[in-house]
This record gives structure tokens, sequence and C-alpha cells, in this order.
């Protein structure tokens, strides 16, 4: 075989370097997920069979028993933990459904923008609710 | 049949149909949970807001929704915890297939019950049997 059909001398790019630490945020967030479901799966189907079945269901529900539940502690720390849970899996749910099907990189950045600024304002006012909630008011 | 290869259970059959409806549950229970939000919220405004917008609930074609939303939760849940057994339970994969009947009977055993609590004041009201 004769060696003058070979190629000159080639160069190879060296392989770009990496611009970006790696980051375990994606693993994080896969676990938050299976780790917050199984406490939510408590705390949500409880919720719902207090709310919708048990005793009369959506029936009785009015501002007096709200403030009946919110005057135990109990009640407060469970829903405190339930808003915050729910609204952290449900978001980060969003960001990867935002980022499976936004293709376009402005489309992506400016939904999941919106995305946080929504659930950072619900968290935040769930949260005051709870907190400052005044049996005696009106 | 041969062995399904690991890798690809979420393609085609039962694997990507329940994955497609944990996406669907998963985005409608999101944007319910923010409307839920605000609506509670209005206990810091007055008692009477309040009650004028939870009696909303109590009408029968919104106390239909809240059989949906009920439905759609614990397809939600159930299904998450299958998941959670692919992932972490050494067999889980294996018996993915027979996890997604488990949960669906599973549904429809807790949906039955469910569904007639929910709907007995509606359609007691509706067909007078009741006050």
């Amino acid at each position: 075989m004769s060696t003058a059909s070979q190629p000159g001398p080639v160069s190879i790019p060296a392989p770009r370097s990496r611009t970006r630490q790696r980051s375990n945020y994606e693993l994080y967030s896969w676990l938050f997920m299976r780790v917050s479901g199984i406490v939510l799966v408590f705390l949500v189907l409880g919720h719902l069979f207090i709310m919708n079945i048990l005793d009369g269901g959506v029936q009785r529900i009015n501002f007096a028993f709200v403030a009946g539940r919110w005057s135990s502690p109990f009640w407060q720390v469970w829903d405190l933990m339930m808003l915050w849970l729910a609204m952290l899996h449900g978001t980060n749910g969003m960001r990867t459904i935002i980022n499976d099907y936004a293709e376009r990189d402005q489309t992506r950045f400016w939904l999941k923008m919106i995305l946080f600024v929504a659930a950072g304002f619900i968290i935040l006012l769930g949260t005051l609710v709870i907190f400052t909630f005044d049996p005696n008011i009106g | 049949m041969a062995a399904m290869p690991a890798g690809t259970i979420y393609r085609g059959g039962e694997g990507m149909w329940t994955w497609v409806l944990h996406r669907i549950t998963g985005v409608g229970v999101f944007f319910f949970l923010l409307v839920h939000v605000l609506d509670t919220a209005l206990v810091r405004v007055s008692p009477a807001e309040y009650d004028a917008v939870i009696a909303t609930y109590k009408t029968p074609i919104i106390n239909l929704m809240e059989v949906g939303l009920v439905g759609a939760v614990l397809f939600h849940a159930l299904n998450g915890l299958r998941i959670i057994l692919v992932d972490f339970w050494a067999k889980g994969p294996r018996y993915q297939r027979q996890m997604t009947w488990a949960i669906g009977a599973v549904w429809v055993v807790l949906m039955v019950p469910g569904t007639f609590f929910m709907l007995k004041h509606t359609v007691e009201a509706m067909f007078g049997s009741a006050s």
C-alpha cells in the first residue's frame, strides 16, 4: 500500500473547554420531586379527604370552619408545609415541562421568569395569610 | 414474549400513557393550586368575601369539577408512588406494568365511594330528597 494517498497532516481542534462548572442541580431536583411527592401524598390526600369527603365535604366549609381549624397549630403547620411543598413541587414540574416544550431560548427564559414570579408571589401570599390570620376580622 | 428491555418503559404502552397523564394532571392541579391560594387569601379580607367565593365551590357544576380535581390528584399521587418504586425498588422496572394496573384498580376503588360522598349533597338538592 502506498503512502501517497494518505491525507496530509490534520489538525484536530482541542476539545472545547468546559465553560460552566458542573452542577448537581438536576440530581437534587429529581430527588426533591420524589421526597416531596411522598410527603405530599399524605398532606394533600388527607386535605382532600377532610375538605371534600368527610362530614358533608365542601358544603360545610365557611369562614368559621377555617377559623376553627387554624386555631390549632397542627393544622397551621400542615397547611404551611403543604403550601410550600406543593408549590415547589409544582413549580419544578412546570420548569421541566417548559424546558421540554419551549424550543427558543428567549421563550424558555421568559416563561420560566413568569413561572418563578407567580410561584414566589403565591408562596409569600399563602404564608402571610396563615401567619396573620385573624378570626375576629370584619 | 421476550422480556421488555429496560430503558424503553416510557416508549409506547402503559408507561408512556401514564407519563402523559402524569404531566396533564400535574399542570391542571398546579393551576388550580394558584387559584386556590388566592381564594383562601380572602379570609384576610373579610368573612363575607370568603364565604361568597366558597359558595361557588358548593354549586353543582363546580362540585362536579371537584370530583375531577380529586381524581387528577389521586392519579398523580398513585402514579408518583409507582415512579418512585420503578426508580428505587430493584424489581420496580420489571413490575412497572403490573403496578400500572394496580394503581388503576386502587384509583377506581377509592373514586367510587369518594365520588358518591362528594356529589351526595348536590344530587340530593337537585332531585329533592334533602335540605
